[in-house]
C-alpha cells in the first residue's frame, strides 16, 4: 500500500490527496490515544504518588473510603472471565464459522449468519438484564446468590461468541478456493478440507478475532456488574462474587469524590495495561508478522 | 502469495483495532461531566434559560418529572436532569458544571460552603425476600447479620437457609444513610453480593429466597406493590412507610436535597421554590417519597 503510493504519487492528484487525508486521519488517531494515556496518567497521578504503586498490590482489601485500595481481586476477576469466556466461547465460535462454511446447506447458511449477526447486534444491558433474571435464579441452587464468576463468565462467552464466530467464518471465506479443491482433488473428507487446510491457513484471521472478542470481553462493564456479584474479595470457587476493573469503575466512579475518583482511575490505568497485555500476546502468540 | 498478503494485512488492523476498543471505553469515562451552558434570566416574572441538574440517582425521577412541569409552566425554560449519584452532583455544583446538584443526604461537613435545600424525605428500609417468615428483626440481629456473625435465618427464628447479604457499592448515599445509622464500618461488612443501584439491588433480592438487602422505600414500595416478591421489613417495630416517614417516626430516613453554589442565579432559584411548592406535592407523592412542610 505505502510503495504503491510512493510509486505514483508524483503523477496523480488524487493520489497526492488521498496520501495528505490517510495521514491526518492516522495522526489523529494517535493523537487521541496519547491524549487518553496522558489523561488516564494525570488523572491516576494524585492516587499513584500518595498511596504508592505498591500498596494496591498488598493493601488488606478494597475499602477506597476507609483507606485500602487491593486493586488484586479486581484484577483476578477481569482475567478469569475474560479469560473463561475466550476457553467457552472460542471452540463454539470457530465450529459455528465451520458449520456455516463447510456443512451449511445453501439455503440455511444466509439465514444462519444473519442469526449470528443479531445474535452480536443485541445490546449488552439486554444480556445483562436477561443473565439477572433467568440464568441468576438457576444457578442460585448451587449455592450463594448466583450472581458468581460462572453466571459472568457464561453470559461474556454468549456475547462473545458472535464477535468470534463471524470473524473465523469471514477468515474462512478468504481461503483461496484452489486450496480447498486441491484438498478434495487428493480425496480428504470436507472434515479434513476444513481443520488441516482452511483453518490453519486462517490462523492470522481468526487470531485477530480472538483479540478482538477478548477486548470485549474485558472492557464490558454493564453485564458484568449486573451478574457478577461484585465484591472485591479473591474468588474461591465457581460460585464466588467476583468484581472485575471495569465493574469497579462503573460501580463506584459517579458517587466517587476527589482521591476515591483518582484510585478508580488507576483501575482505568491497569485495565488499559491489560488491554496492552491481551494484544502483546496476541502478537506473541501469533510469531512475528509476516 | 496472495494468502500471505491478506493474512498480514488482516493481523496488523487487528492490534490497534482492539486496542482502540479498550481506550474508546475509557476515554468516553473521560468526556461524561462535559458539556454545560448556562446562561439563565428572570425578569418580570419571565423566566427562561437552561439548566443542568446533575447527582442523586434517587432523586433525579422525581426532579425530572418537576422539570416537565416547570417547563411547561414556563416555556423558555429548559432543565436537563442528569444522574451519576449524590457525589457526582455535589462535586458538578462546586465545578459549576451543574447550577443545581441532587442529593439524597445532608451536606456533610466538608461541603458547608455550599447551599442545600430540603425537597422531600425519603426512607432506607430492610428488604427479604417474600418467602421469608422472618417479620421483623432488631437492630442488633441486622449488624450481627451484615458482620457475618448471623449466617441462617433459623438463628433469627426463620427457616433453615442461608442468609445472603446484599450490600451496595462504596459512595452510595443509601449505604452511608445505612452504615451510620447501624454504626457498621464498611470494610466488616461481609456481603455476598454488592450491587448498584435500588432496582438492582430489589431484582437481587427478589431472586434469591435467603437474600437481605436495603433500599429506598419509595423504589420498595413501588416493586412491592406492583407484584415484585419481596417484603419490607419493620425497623424497631415501625413500619416502613411514607407516613411514618414523614412523622419522623422511621428512624431510618434521610433528606433529599437541591445544592447550589450560592443564591446568585435567578432560574435555579426559580426552579428550587417551585421544587418546595406545593404545586410539585403529587409528583413527590407519585414517586413515593414525603413532601417537606414549609
Amino acid at each position: 500500500m505505502t510503495s504503491s503510493s510512493r510509486n505514483t504519487s508524483f503523477r496523480s492528484r488524487t493520489d497526492w490527496l488521498l496520501r495528505v487525508v490517510t495521514r491526518s486521519c492516522s495522526f489523529v488517531s494517535a493523537i487521541v490515544i496519547l491524549l487518553v494515556l496522558a489523561f488516564l496518567m494525570s488523572a491516576s497521578w494524585p492516587a499513584l504518588k500518595s498511596i504508592g504503586p505498591v500498596r494496591f498490590f498488598t493493601d488488606e482489601s478494597w475499602n477506597p473510603l476507609s483507606d485500602r485500595f487491593y486493586l488484586v481481586p479486581m484484577i483476578t476477576g477481569t482475567i478469569l472471565t475474560s479469560m473463561g469466556a475466550l476457553l467457552l466461547a472460542t471452540p463454539l465460535g470457530i465450529c459455528s464459522a465451520i458449520f456455516d462454511r463447510f456443512f451449511a446447506p445453501p439455503a440455511l447458511a444466509p439465514l444462519y449468519r444473519r442469526l449470528v449477526e443479531l445474535l452480536a447486534g443485541i445490546p449488552s444491558v439486554v444480556f445483562g438484564l436477561w443473565g439477572l433474571i433467568v440464568l441468576v435464579p438457576l444457578l442460585a441452587p448451587l449455592g450463594g446468590s448466583g450472581q458468581s464468576l460462572l453466571a459472568a463468565t457464561l453470559v461474556l462467552a454468549l456475547m462473545i461468541l458472535p464477535t468470534i464466530a463471524l470473524t473465523s467464518s469471514a477468515a474462512l471465506r478468504l481461503v483461496p478456493n484452489d486450496q480447498l479443491a486441491g484438498g478434495a482433488a487428493l480425496g480428504l473428507d470436507r472434515w479434513a478440507v476444513a481443520m488441516r487446510i482452511a483453518i490453519p491457513s486462517a490462523r492470522g484471521g481468526i487470531t485477530a478475532g480472538l483479540v478482538l472478542a477478548a477486548s470485549r470481553a474485558v472492557g464490558e462493564t454493564m453485564a458484568v456488574v449486573m451478574l457478577a456479584g461484585n465484591v472485591a474479595k479473591m474468588p474461591t470457587s465457581l460460585i464466588s462474587p467476583v468484581r472485575t476493573l471495569t465493574g469497579n469503575i462503573a460501580l463506584e466512579m459517579g458517587y466517587a469524590t476527589e482521591s476515591h475518583r483518582s484510585v478508580l482511575f488507576v483501575s482505568g490505568l491497569v485495565l488499559l495495561g491489560a488491554v496492552l497485555a491481551a494484544v502483546l500476546v496476541a502478537e506473541l502468540i501469533k510469531g512475528p508478522s509476516r | 502469495m496472495l494468502r500471505h498478503h491478506t493474512k498480514s494485512h488482516r493481523t496488523n488492523a487487528a492490534g490497534p483495532r482492539s486496542l482502540w476498543l479498550g481506550l474508546l471505553g475509557v476515554a468516553c469515562l473521560g468526556l461524561i461531566g462535559c458539556g454545560s451552558s448556562a446562561y439563565s434570566s428572570v425578569s418580570d416574572g419571565e423566566v427562561s434559560g437552561r439548566l443542568t441538574i446533575t447527582g442523586s440517582s434517587t432523586v433525579a425521577p422525581l426532579v425530572a418529572e418537576i422539570a416537565k412541569r416547570f417547563e411547561a409552566k414556563y416555556q423558555g425554560a429548559r432543565v436537563d436532569v442528569q444522574t451519576g449519584g449524590s457525589g457526582k452532583g455535589i462535586a458538578d455544583v462546586r465545578n459549576g458544571v451543574a447550577e443545581i446538584g441532587m442529593a439524597s443526604r445532608a451536606l456533610k461537613s466538608e461541603e458547608q460552603d455550599l447551599n442545600s435545600h430540603r425537597i422531600a424525605a425519603d426512607g432506607v428500609c430492610l428488604i427479604l425476600h417474600e418467602s421469608n417468615e422472618v417479620d421483623g428483626l432488631t437492630s442488633d440481629q441486622i449488624v450481627d447479620i451484615y458482620l457475618g456473625k448471623i449466617l441462617n435465618w433459623k438463628e433469627v427464628g426463620g427457616k433453615d437457609l442461608p442468609i445472603t447479604v446484599v450490600h451496595k457499592a462504596e459512595g452510595r448515599a443509601t449505604l452511608e444513610v445505612f452504615l451510620e445509622y447501624f454504626a457498621i464500618s464498611n470494610p466488616d461488612v461481609q456481603a455476598a453480593v454488592i450491587v448498584g443501584d435500588n432496582e438492582h439491588g430489589i431484582k437481587t433480592v427478589s431472586g434469591v429466597a435467603g437474600a437481605i438487602g436495603y433500599v429506598s422505600i419509595g423504589t420498595a414500595e413501588a416493586n412491592a406493590s406492583s407484584g415484585v416478591s419481596i417484603k419490607l421489613l419493620p425497623l424497631n417495630s415501625v413500619e416502613p412507610t411514607r407516613a411514618n416517614v414523614a412523622s419522623g417516626s422511621y428512624p431510618l430516613s434521610r433528606p433529599l436535597n437541591l445544592v447550589t453554589r450560592d443564591s446568585s442565579d435567578p432560574l435555579a432559584m426559580a426552579f428550587i421554590q417551585f421544587c418546595q411548592s406545593e404545586e410539585v406535592h403529587d409528583l413527590i407523592v407519585a414517586q413515593y417519597f414525603v413532601p417537606i412542610e414549609n
